[in-house]
This record gives C-alpha cells, sequence and structure tokens, in this order.
C-alpha cells in the first residue's frame, strides 16, 4: 500500500478486535503512526507486533482516563491527524420494552458519550497541531442510525446520536475555523470476530450465517478490511472537502427493498 | 494529492460522460493517474481545440468521442467504440449535466424537459447500454464494475428558484439506489453509488453565478463566492479535484461494499 498517510498520527478506540483491529492495520500499513486503545491486552500485543502500532489500555468510556490517552499521543508522536472512535457495543441490549436501565446506561456510555469524549479529545488535541489545527475525525455508526431494530433499542439509539454527533462536531470546527473534519461511517453487517462468535455460538451455524448473509442484497456480509478502506480515505487528504457527511456501507441492505 | 498516480486503477476502462471539463475532466485526468484507460465523451466536435488540448495532454489511455447523453443512438455508439478498443468496462461515471434556475411559475416546458433529459435520461441510457458490458467485466474484479452518477447536494435539499434541478438531481439519487438494490439481487456483480458535490469551481457554477449577478442577486461573482464560503462550515468552496477524489474512492476496490449508497462532498453545507 502506499503512503498515503506518511506522517500522520492516528488513534483507534475500540482497536483490538474487528473493524478496530482492520483499521488499525489499515492505517499503518499506508504510512500512519497508529495509537490504539481497548480492554484485550493480549489481542493489543499481536496487533502492536504485526503492524508497529502502540497500545494504551483504557475503556472508550472512563472520562478520566482519557488524560493519559492523550498524554501518551502527545509525548510519542506530538501531534494527531486521525481519529476513529469506533468502540462500541450492544452488549446487554433489548427491546424498549425488556432492556434494563443498566444496561441502557452502559450502552449508551461507550456508543454516545464514548464517541463523545473521543471527538472532544481528539479536537481538542487537534486544533494545537504543530502547523495549525487540522485533522479528520471519523464516528462508526452504523446502518441501523437510518433502519432502526426493535430489538436492540440502546445501539439503535446510540448509532442514530453517532451522526448528529458528527455533523455538530464538523460544523463547530467550521465555526472556529478549524480544518478539522468529522464524518460518520453507517457499515451493515461486517463479518467480525463477535459476529462469527455469534454465529458459532448459535447451535445453527448454517442456518445463523445465512440469516447474516441474507440482510444485504449483496448476499454477503462486509469485511472488515472493506470498511477499513473508507477510513483511510476519510483519514486522507483526498477527503479534504468532505465533513459532516455520513456515509453508508452495507452492501444496499438500507437502499431500499429487495422485492419478492 | 499525494497517493496521485499509484495506479490503482491499472487495467480498469472507464467512461465519463462530460468529461471535456469541469468535475469530468478532473475525474478523467485521476482515473488516467491511476493506470485506467478513459472514454470520455461531451458535445464538442472531436476535432475542436479542446478535445485537442485534452487528448493532447493526456495521451493515448484517453479516446474521445461526440456523443449527446440525451439519444440513445449516441449511446449505442459509445458502447460500440468500447466494445471495440477495450472489449471490457469496469467504471461508467455518469456525469454530464446541466443546470436551470427561475422561479416556477416561469420555467418553460421546454426548459424543464431540457434539464430532466439531459440529467436524468441522460443517467438512464448510459446505464441501460453499458450494463451488459460492465456486468461481464465486472466478474474480473473484487465487488464488481462500479457506476458513480453525479448527483449534487441539491438532490438531497431544495433550494430557492432552483426547484427543476432539485427535482432532475433528486431523481440521479433515486434510480441510484433502484439499480443498485436491482443489480445486487441478481448477483450481477456492478456496484451504483451517488455523488453530491457542493459547490465547486467549474465552468457551469460560473456561468450559474454569472446569471445570478445579471438578474441582479448580487454585484459581481466575486460576492456569491464569498457568500457560499461563508456559509460552508469548511469555509470555502471545492476544487474539482476534490470531487474526483471521491469518484476514484468509489471506481477503486476500497469501496467493493458500497452500493446503493451516497457520498456528500459539500464542506459541510448540508449538516448544518
Amino acid at each position: 500500500m502506499a503512503n498515503r498517510l506518511e506522517g500522520k498520527v492516528a488513534l483507534v478506540t475500540g482497536g483490538t478486535s474487528g473493524i478496530g483491529a482492520g483499521t488499525v492495520e489499515r492505517l499503518a500499513s499506508e504510512g500512519a503512526k497508529v495509537v490504539f486503545t481497548g480492554r484485550n491486552e493480549d489481542a493489543a500485543k499481536s496487533i502492536c507486533d504485526a503492524t508497529g502500532a502502540t497500545f494504551v489500555k483504557h475503556a472508550v468510556d472512563d472520562a478520566e482516563g482519557w488524560a493519559g490517552v492523550m498524554e501518551h499521543i502527545a509525548s510519542k508522536h506530538g501531534r494527531l491527524d486521525i481519529a476513529f472512535a469506533n468502540a462500541g457495543t450492544e452488549h446487554g441490549d433489548a427491546s424498549v420494552e425488556d432492556v434494563t436501565v443498566e444496561n441502557w446506561n452502559a450502552i449508551v456510555g461507550v456508543n454516545q458519550t464514548g464517541a463523545m469524549l473521543t471527538v472532544q479529545h481528539a479536537i481538542r488535541m487537534m486544533k494545537d497541531n504543530p502547523g495549525g489545527a487540522t485533522g479528520s475525525v471519523i464516528i462508526n455508526s452504523s446502518m441501523n442510525a437510518h433502519r432502526a431494530m426493535g430489538n436492540y433499542v440502546s445501539y439503535s439509539v446510540t448509532k442514530a446520536a453517532a451522526v448528529a454527533l458528527a455533523k455538530s462536531a464538523a460544523i463547530h470546527c467550521g465555526n472556529q475555523g478549524y480544518k478539522i473534519r468529522v464524518n460518520a461511517i453507517l457499515p451493515g453487517v461486517v463479518e467480525t470476530a463477535m459476529i462469527r462468535g455469534i454465529i458459532e455460538a448459535s447451535g445453527d451455524e448454517a442456518g445463523t450465517r445465512a440469516i447474516y448473509e441474507g440482510m444485504a442484497p449483496l448476499k454477503r456480509m462486509g469485511e472488515v478490511e472493506e470498511i477499513a478502506g473508507l477510513v483511510a480515505y476519510l483519514g486522507s487528504d483526498e477527503a479534504a472537502f468532505v465533513s459532516g457527511s455520513e456515509i453508508v456501507i452495507d452492501g444496499a441492505t438500507t437502499a431500499g427493498m429487495m422485492g419478492v | 494529492m499525494s497517493n496521485l498516480g499509484n495506479r490503482r486503477l491499472e487495467g480498469r476502462v472507464a467512461v465519463v460522460s462530460g468529461g471535456l471539463r469541469g468535475i469530468g475532466l478532473s475525474t478523467v485526468e485521476r482515473y488516467v493517474a491511476e493506470g485506467a484507460e478513459v472514454v470520455l465523451t461531451d458535445l464538442d466536435d472531436e476535432g475542436s481545440d479542446a478535445v485537442k488540448e485534452v487528448l493532447g495532454r493526456i495521451g493515448n489511455s484517453a479516446s474521445y468521442l461526440r456523443a449527446n447523453v440525451t439519444e440513445e443512438g449516441d449511446w449505442q455508439r459509445v458502447a460500440d467504440h468500447v466494445t471495440q478498443r477495450h472489449g471490457k468496462l469496469h467504471i461508467l461515471v455518469n456525469n454530464a449535466g446541466t443546470d436551470l434556475t427561475g422561479p416556477v411559475e416561469t420555467l418553460s416546458m421546454e426548459a424543464w424537459r431540457r434539464i430532466m433529459a439531459i440529467n436524468v435520461d441522460g443517467v438512464f441510457l448510459g446505464t441501460k447500454h453499458l450494463v451488459p458490458l460492465m456486468a461481464e467485466s465486472g466478474k474480473d474484479v473484487k465487488g464488481g464494475s462500479s457506476i458513480i452518477n453525479v448527483s449534487s447536494i441539491m438532490g438531497l435539499v431544495g433550494m430557492n428558484e432552483v426547484s427543476a434541478y432539485n427535482a432532475s438531481k433528486g431523481a440521479v439519487r433515486l434510480f441510484t439506489k433502484g439499480i443498485a438494490v436491482e443489480f445486487a439481487t441478481k448477483q450481477m456483480p456492478i456496484r451504483a453509488n451517488s455523488l453530491h458535490p457542493g459547490f465547486v469551481f467549474t465552468p457551469l457554477l460560473n456561468a450559474g453565478f454569472q446569471r445570478w449577478v445579471d438578474s441582479g442577486v448580487a454585484e459581481k461573482p466575486e460576492d456569491l463566492v464569498a457568500m457560499v464560503a461563508g456559509n460552508t462550515p469548511i469555509g470555502r468552496l471545492a476544487q474539482p479535484e476534490e470531487i474526483a477524489s471521491a469518484a476514484f474512492f468509489l471506481a477503486c476496490e476500497d469501496s467493493s461494499y458500497m452500493t446503493g449508497s451516497e457520498i456528500v462532498v459539500d464542506g459541510g453545507y448540508t449538516a448544518q
């Protein structure tokens, strides 16, 4: 991969697996120096070894812990050019009738407050970048921001909030005269280790896989690398005029109805 | 752009309508820099100075055909030319377009039909006549062939005295989603996405701004540029290259899971 991101420093939250890990790999392969966060130290070590990225153990909704993350980036690299607010969860989610307030709060904490903290800390560092206030922030929303799921109320609501977060932050940066862009990406179902785990644990692997694959008219799930390619585009100077946008990447799942 | 010319479209063939100027020309240049062979179409005569200048600069990687996007016979000629010259087609950029402004009660039926013919019929006809070849060529490419329909932010939101253009670009947006779902459902290896530029420095923008100046909306075009820049969060208008880079992303394998989607490149204009 050519060095489109040479000289850039990137932060990826939730970088130890799935789309996050794939993005760490992709950004590093294009020349970026990458710092990623998460909770799984064992998984992090092999990613660091493979990519040259560095890891800070941090849960995205731990507000106090953010100072340590930013201190690591500042002392190691002295700037921040790309931030991918990727950490997310749907653990314990249910329908609006059944969800417990504890689980709702936990999901809001990670998906919504965690994303806000990522954008906030990224902008605070990017605005002081040597050479001027520049950077690109990408928030990992979901196609469910546009099409809600009845049995995942907290996930659907927080992913819709992530889109508004991107737009608000983009407008703020414009108002302040920062050359910092903020965008949201809205993936469909992506074949991550988490989804593979759900398929394997379902008791009917072939049937469950077919349900996931059948959601998209394209009749397959997205690959982690395909999402990482979009993040790399938005992170690069290629997307210098893209801000406040929401980009759906879902194999036409939400483009319309599949028909009969 | 730092990654210009990494030749990520080596071996690919592209058709770009309205390829002689503005966003179309920038897209042609970018695709050639990435190693693609490009057939560009426009309304200028094949021996015109504009054609000679562009082909002279780009060289053998590009060929030009005079084709009116509203004429079905012209698209048949484009399909024949691509088949004979290249035998394959991976990328179609339905870019040719025109604008129309004015109070709705003053728009003539003729003017309405003209903009619909160019902006909507043109996208339909280009798609219709090139899809068979693209379906074949798409088998060899990750994610398949790629159709990129150039809509506009005016295909997403309305604007004062822009109703006909709004309608035409809105049609492009949903035509794109329709064909995306259709191709995916049939497992035809073609993706389709729409591109929605905001205000971009192009000959079409200059002409539109001049018309507004002539009608007394502003004193000079520079005032309109300053006004639009002031209303854009990024604080400026786009260069055509910044739209071409999105057209490149949609053409290359990095966007292999994107179909039926849209990319807005407007500096935050419609996020507000």
